[in-house]
């Protein structure tokens, strides 16, 4: 499975959510498919990206906030697991491209191919709802359920090991985030 | 409230961490994100029992930066709540998320390890704190006298709001505990 395909698969539903992703190619691949006022993608600080859904989740708790993680960053902060459960906001999916790999910088294998499973780090962490899925059948199924459940879901999507060519886009970073911050501020009426 | 809290008298300022606390709501922050500390149980529980308060008990710091990042992309205020070594953890999410983004974070350090302290796992972090802000470029201000911590904590929100960019208030012994 590969995760442009996975993307590419729920892209439409991502059109009305509020959506957070981290660097590499998660974030080029996105704006491969179309980059949206309602897209914000974290450019560095690994690991925070959900931490950053979180805040978004408790700000705007009408509105649902997709996380599109991977399992480096995730590995590099796994406490989050544990803050998300404790607060379950309703409106976050928190999904983790799974490569096992930190592929940007040259595919070095993380702790996820020698068997650390991070869905049952999720559940083990108080998610209920987290699951691994390896198909895209299983994906779109996965990412359908979660945006109609009213519950926080982690969905681990394992993918193969392979992104776009370059990493940078023609989208500046801050303007990025203000076009972003005012799609999320207009939502509010702040 | 844990156990801990509940169970450890510790002479920390109730008064002064009213004081604070105020501060906070007239600046009409919205979400709190915490990791307990002694100095801090005070304002954390004060957190906790105001309902128009959220707060957010994290497993690390660093967090916090996330947490205040997406308040504020949403238009929300936030404060942090730390000691100078959960400061100390952060550091990469304040330089590659809060200034790389231009992400206000209003962080209220107690400041462990200075003059007075007695525990010794705190010292070098007291050593080092206020230079780590003074290389990050982030401005900060003591807050060790009840009388004017009202107004730092305005002024230091209202810095972070203009200039896009973590301020920092590191809370003194004189103003934090009571020995």
């Amino acid at each position: 499975m590969q995760r442009l395909e996975c993307l590419r698969a729920i892209y439409k539903e991502l059109e009305s959510c509020i959506v957070v992703t981290i660097m590499g190619a998660v974030a080029a691949e996105l704006q491969s498919l179309g980059h949206r006022p309602n897209f914000f993608y974290l450019q560095h600080a690994m690991g925070l990206a959900s931490s950053t859904g979180l805040g978004l989740a408790l700000s705007v708790p009408n509105q649902k906030v997709v996380v599109i993680d991977g399992d480096g960053s995730l590995l590099m902060n796994l406490g989050t697991l544990s803050t998300l459960a404790r607060y379950r906001p309703a409106n976050m999916i928190e999904v983790v491209f799974d490569n096992e790999s930190l592929l940007s910088v040259g595919g070095f294998p993380t702790a996820t191919s020698t068997g650390a499973d991070l869905a049952e780090i999720s559940r083990a962490s108080g998610i209920p709802r987290s699951s691994t899925v390896r198909t895209i059948a299983e994906f779109s199924e996965a990412f359908s359920g979660a945006i109609r459940g009213m519950e926080l879901s982690t969905i681990v999507a394992k993918v193969e090991a392979i992104g776009p060519t370059r990493y940078v886009t023609d989208l500046a970073l801050l303007e990025n985030r203000f076009q972003f911050s005012r799609y999320v501020r207009g939502l509010r009426g702040a | 409230m844990d156990a801990v809290e509940k169970n450890r008298p510790m002479p920390v300022s109730v008064a002064n961490s009213k004081v604070i606390y105020q501060a906070l709501k007239v600046c009409e922050i919205r979400v709190v994100s915490a990791l307990p500390e002694t100095w801090l149980v005070h304002l954390i529980r004060m957190a906790e029992e105001d309902p128009e308060m959220k707060l957010v008990r994290l497993a690390k710091e660093e967090e916090g930066v996330g947490i205040s990042a997406g308040a504020h992309l949403a238009g929300v205020k936030s404060a942090m709540l730390m000691q100078n070594h959960g400061f100390l953890a952060s550091v990469n999410g304040i330089v590659s998320f809060a200034q790389l983004y231009k992400i206000p974070l209003l962080m209220l350090i107690s400041h462990r390890g200075t003059f007075g302290e007695r525990d010794p796992w705190q010292t070098e972090g007291g050593r080092v704190t206020e230079s780590v802000l003074r290389a990050l470029n982030i401005p900060m201000e003591r807050l060790d006298d009840p009388a004017t911590v009202g107004r730092k904590i305005q002024w230091a929100q209202h810095l972070a709001e203009s200039s896009l960019h973590p301020v920092a208030l590191l809370l003194m012994r004189e103003l934090m505990w009571e020995e």
